[in-house]
């Protein structure tokens, strides 16, 4: 078939422009697929293979002081593979040249050789070498911040003794790949660090030796879940076990979980909306091409092609334009895919991360992207290849403008004839006219979705740092103590108010539902902390249990119903509270109620577990000199370091991603609008060059052609501002996940852009094409036969 | 320089009877829009023999176009039975049509209908690349006394040459048929005549059957047999004693 490939070639060069256009679109929908498609598989397989190869956990439990032999009991159990018994302990660290104390989760490894799960993986340095008390390992990551090396030292209070630690090598766990701090929300590396010990030493210190705080179990592979943890609680459960968990609630592997279903929702999402846009422009340019070529389509039947070859040879031009898009796609995958593996090294410390391509990964997104092209151009080609060659080579009737009401309508307002033109211009092409709209629409509509999120952080950070908690520092103790340790924080240099919080580990239960949290009890009347309404406004666990709506929602209970409180570090008691309030509440999934109740609850007086304070920043300094000589303070949060990061992240993402996405989302209005256009002045070429000839000028005669696809754009970007809150809200709801909520939050700001993006996009689309009119050889068109 | 044919048809041993290429049986042909019907056809029985040159006149509207349409393997008729030798036309799928007319048929139209996009050449070698025995492109655009345009687009081209690149695509094949709509319809005198002299030529030299349809009526006197078309039926046939060439016939 050579000269049909030829004449292919030519028919492509001829439509460069607007296959490129079309070839972009579906560049970014197959960039997408193997950018993130790449990073997920990336990132799960990087993680399965450290979990493996470094024995990750699949079930963990926290006792207050268990001895040894209870070890024994738990290997004991059916299913269980291997179990492992440490001490662990949070501590506050002094650290040269920073002001603020860090936290630090000191961990023991044996005397002898590494742990046997949750093996840290040695970027540096070695192990602590036996009887070494002062000799850590600590986490490559707090290391680099704080630009520690093998030798450097800093100090810890453990115990209430203030310890010289020299560091004498860095490490990566499985249980800390994503490395964030007890009471907080975003990695802060300089604030939080991992310590291992040497376990003997450190047992020493806590009064923990022949004993352990920590376990770790590995299941075999047809354990029976359920009950291995329900028999972990009861052995457990006399040393103070708060209740086990599976490696799901485990605080790292939940959140680089809940990235992975992210991207994984994105994947689904995102490109098939820039596969269909490409279909359908395919669909409308070969439309055209077709309609153009009517003539030349009944010719190569007449001299005994069949349609199948036909078929095929508008097919293969539409592959073409795919495979464009496709390599188009790998390529700014290939690099996009290689900066995600790199921003996901920054939140997520693997010892390796290598971002692999996937030829799977490739293979489905151009299977993908040729499909979406293919599928445009059959439908585009089915029609024309079932004509009769007789029908085909005969010129097609004139097109049929009918008038209806609405032109009798036109009449009335008295409009010029140009603009009757544009009037029944889009009333003979209904369908197309409203496909265009939607492409264009489209487009604004992932503008708005891709830019809310940055709206959605900012009501996150206003809801949790401001209306919901307003405390400058949270401080925690080792344990729980008296109420009376309120006013001793009260007194620390600085602090103008102190709030206590008890909380206690449970697990609720209603119905078959069951879910482990923290029940929480404040003071009434609290200042620092918040429960509101979605609505915004106060509520209090007067009488009953307040839930997070989405904890409300997991245990299928309604306000009013009585909700099972279990207490796995209280033997297993448990009483019944009925719901009396939902909180909105973006992170985690708390349960709240009055100190009162969980006295009664847990049949204890109230005690408090961490206070709440707000400070004078003038003397934050004499704070926390004072925090770090308090041995019975276990870990300061500064709220405001918090905020700080978590604003940080962001603006450091987003102005590339904004500026990414606006680029999106314009491909999308260019193909739509640019090609729009390019159809309009080939089939009405002749059209608006007679009104040339009869003197209309350029401008009157553009009027024409782009006044139509200005009104298109005009009705697409409301009709895209609406599908964009859709696309968000679909959104909010595919990340939700249990560590934390995404709000629903669009400014005005946004929809605004999001217009502005679209409306530019397309002016700029208008713009070549108007260029185009103004080379119209007026003669050339004139005689073409059409 | 005149000079005179005799009519004998080239398969033409005396005895036996002429070889039939195509013959019909009462064609008809509606063609429906909306809620009007034209009966383009009506009953049409017509014999056409081997190896002659035929042309057929009529008014316009007398459906002349439909019967070459159908005797082309191009559209299908409403009723009745038309043959191309001893194959049946009106009982073939599509995808047989599609095949009798790769392989049997050449076709020219009144508007040439090259591929813009493709050379002279390369619009010949659309038919070569598919036929079962063709002559090389070369040598059909020399057969049409165009061997020096041959790299030349169809815009490149006067509107005779443009015909005459569509008659040396048509004869590639060597075809056994060749079906021309009005193929000087839209040529001036002079142009005309170097197209039906390129027809005469191919007719002559390779023997292929080929029928003309067309509006001049000067040029039934180049044709073994002329068939006259009148309201959808054929009105009367006559046979050519003598034929005059091309270049004699009063435009
Ligand atoms: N596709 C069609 N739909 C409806 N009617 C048709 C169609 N094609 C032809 N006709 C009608 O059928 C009749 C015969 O048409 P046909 O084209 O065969 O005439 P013709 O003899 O070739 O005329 P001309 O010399 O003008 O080309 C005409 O009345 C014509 O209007
Ligand atoms: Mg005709």
């Amino acid at each position: 078939m050579q000269s049909l490939d030829r004449k292919l070639l030519r028919d492509m060069t001829r439509l460069w422009s607007q296959s490129l256009a079309i070839a972009l679109v579906l560049a970014v929908g197959v960039a997408i697929m193997v950018m993130m498609g790449g990073a997920e598989r990336s990132l799960r397989e990087t993680r399965d293979t450290f979990y493996e190869r470094n024995r990750f956990g699949d079930i963990f439990a926290t006792v207050t002081r268990a001895p040894m032999d209870v070890l024994g009991r738990v290997e004991a159990i059916p299913g269980v593979r291997l179990a492992e018994a440490s001490v662990s302990k949070y501590v506050i660290l002094d650290i040269n040249g920073m002001a603020a104390p860090a936290t630090g989760q000191l961990i023991s490894v044996p005397s002898a050789g590494v742990p046997k799960m949750n093996v840290p993986t040695l970027s540096r340095g070695q192990w602590p070498a036996s009887g070494q008390t002062g000799q850590v390992v600590v986490n490559e990551s707090f290391a680099t911040a704080h630009g520690f090396g093998i030798g450097d030292q800093f100090h810890g209070i453990i115990n209430g003794q203030r310890r010289a630690l020299t560091i004498v090598g860095t490490a990566l766990s499985p249980e800390f790949i994503y490395t964030i701090g007890p009471g907080s929300i975003m990695p802060d590396d300089r604030r939080f660090g991992v310590i291992w010990m040497e376990g003997t030493a450190l047992s020493a210190v806590y009064n923990l030796t022949g004993a352990f705080n920590t376990l770790t179990v590995g299941l075999g592979r047809d354990a029976n879940r359920d009950e291995v943890i329900r028999q972990i609680d009861l052995i457990l459960s006399p040393y103070g076990g708060t209740g086990a968990y599976f490696r799901k609630d485990q605080i790292s592997n939940a959140f680089l979980q809940g990235e992975l279903d992210q991207l994984s929702t994105m994947v689904k999402v995102v490109p098939p909306i820039f596969l269909i846009i490409s279909a359908f422009l395919v669909n409308m340019v070969l439309g055209r091409l077709i309609a153009l070529e009517r003539e030349q389509i009944g010719l190569l039947k007449a001299l005994g092609y069949y349609k199948g070859e036909i078929g095929w040879h508008y097919v293969k031009l539409a592959i073409a334009i795919g495979a464009l898009g496709v390599a188009i796609g790998w390529g700014f995958g290939l690099w996009g895919g290689r900066g995600m593996a790199e921003l996901y090294a920054q939140f997520f410390h693997f010892p390796y991360l290598v971002y692999v391509p996937y030829p799977s990964v490739y293979a489905i997104s151009a299977l993908a992207g040729l499909a979406a092209a293919a599928l445009g151009a059959v439908t585009a080609v089915r029609k024309a290849v079932a004509l009769s060659p007789a029908v085909a080579m005969a010129p097609p009737a004139p097109a049929r403008y009918q008038s209806g009401v609405a032109d009798r309508m036109i009449h009335f307002m008295k409009m010029r004839q140009t603009s009757v033109m544009i009037w029944r211009s889009l009333t003979r092409w209904p369908i197309r006219a409203a496909l265009t709209m939607l492409g264009i629409a489209t487009s604004a509509a992932v503008m708005v979705a891709a830019l809310f999120m940055f709206d959605a952080m900012d009501e996150l950070l206003d809801k949790s740092f401001v209306q919901l908690n307003r405390q400058d520092v949270v401080i925690s103790f080792a344990g729980d103590r008296p109420r009376s340790v309120i006013e001793d924080v009260g007194h620390l240099p600085g602090v103008m108010v102190a709030e206590g919080v008890w909380s206690m580990p449970v697990r609720l239960k209603h119905g078959q539902f069951s879910r482990r949290t923290s029940l929480e009890a404040r003071d009434p009347g609290s200042e620092l902390t918040h429960l509101l309404t979605e609505e915004g406004d106060q509520v209090t666990p007067e009488g009953g249990i307040v839930l997070t709506r989405r904890l409300a929602r997991q245990l299928d209970l309604d306000l009013g119903e009585q909700v099972t409180v279990l207490f796995p570090a209280l033997g297993g008691t448990s009483a019944q509270v009925p719901v009396v309030g939902y909180a909105a509440q973006s992170f985690g999934m708390g349960a709240y109620v009055t100190p009162e109740t969980l006295s009664q609850l847990a049949g204890q007086a109230p005690r408090v577990s961490l206070t709440n304070a707000s400070i004078d920043q003038d003397k934050s300094e004499a704070l926390f000199a004072a925090v770090k000589a308090t041995p019975a303070v276990a870990g300061l949060v500064e709220m405001a370091a918090i905020r700080k990061s978590f604003n940080d992240t962001i603006a450091q993402n987003a102005g590339m991603m904004t500026t990414i996405n606006s680029l999106m989302a314009a491909l999308i209005a260019i193909g739509v609008v640019y090609n729009a256009a390019r159809i309009q002045l080939s089939e009405r070429a002749r059209e608006l060059a007679s009104l040339r000839i009869l003197g209309f000028s350029r401008g009157e005669v553009s009027y024409i052609l782009l006044g139509e696809l200005a009104v298109l754009t005009i009705v697409a970007i409301p009709v895209g501002l609406l599908m964009g809150q859709g696309l968000a809200a679909a959104m909010v709801t595919g990340f939700d996940s249990d560590l934390y909520a995404i709000p629903l939050a669009i400014t005005r700001a946004t929809y605004v852009r999001a217009a502005w993006v679209v409306g530019l996009a397309s002016a700029l689309s208008a713009a070549v094409v108007w260029r185009r009119i103004g080379q119209m050889d007026l003669v050339a068109v004139m005689k073409t036969r059409e | 320089m005149a000079h005179e044919m005799t009519n004998s048809t080239p398969s033409g041993l005396v005895e036996t009877p002429p070889a039939r290429v195509f013959h019909t049986e009462d064609i008809t042909k509606i063609y429906r829009t909306g809620a009007v019907e034209v009966q383009a056809l009506r009953g049409v029985n017509v014999e056409l023999i081997a190896g002659e040159f035929t042309v057929l006149l009529g008014a316009s509207g007398s459906g002349k176009s439909t019967l070459l349409n159908i005797l082309g393997g191009l559209d299908h008729a409403s009723g009745g039975r038309a043959w191309f030798r001893d194959q049946e036309l009106t009982v073939m799928s599509d995808r047989g049509l599609t095949r009798y007319r790769r392989d049997h048929v050449g076709f020219v139209f009144q508007f040439y209908n090259l591929v813009p996009s493709l050379t002279a050449r390369e619009n010949v070698a659309l038919v070569t690349e598919i036929a079962s025995e063709p002559m090389p492109p070369e040598e059909a655009l020399e057969r049409v006394g165009l061997g020096h345009r041959m790299d030349h687009f169809p815009a490149e081209m006067s509107g005779g040459e443009q015909q005459r690149v569509a008659i040396a695509r048509a004869i590639a094949k060597r075809p056994e048929v060749l079906l021309c709509d009005e193929p000087t319809g839209a040529l001036d005198s002079k142009t005309g005549v170097q197209v039906l002299e390129a027809l005469e030529k191919i007719n002559a030299e390779l023997g292929t059957s080929t029928i003309v349809i067309t509006h001049n009526a000067g040029i039934q006197a180049m044709a073994h047999r002329v068939i006259r078309f009148a309201d959808g039926n054929i009105a009367d046939v006559t046979v050519n004693d003598t034929r005059i060439a091309p270049s004699e016939i009063e435009w």
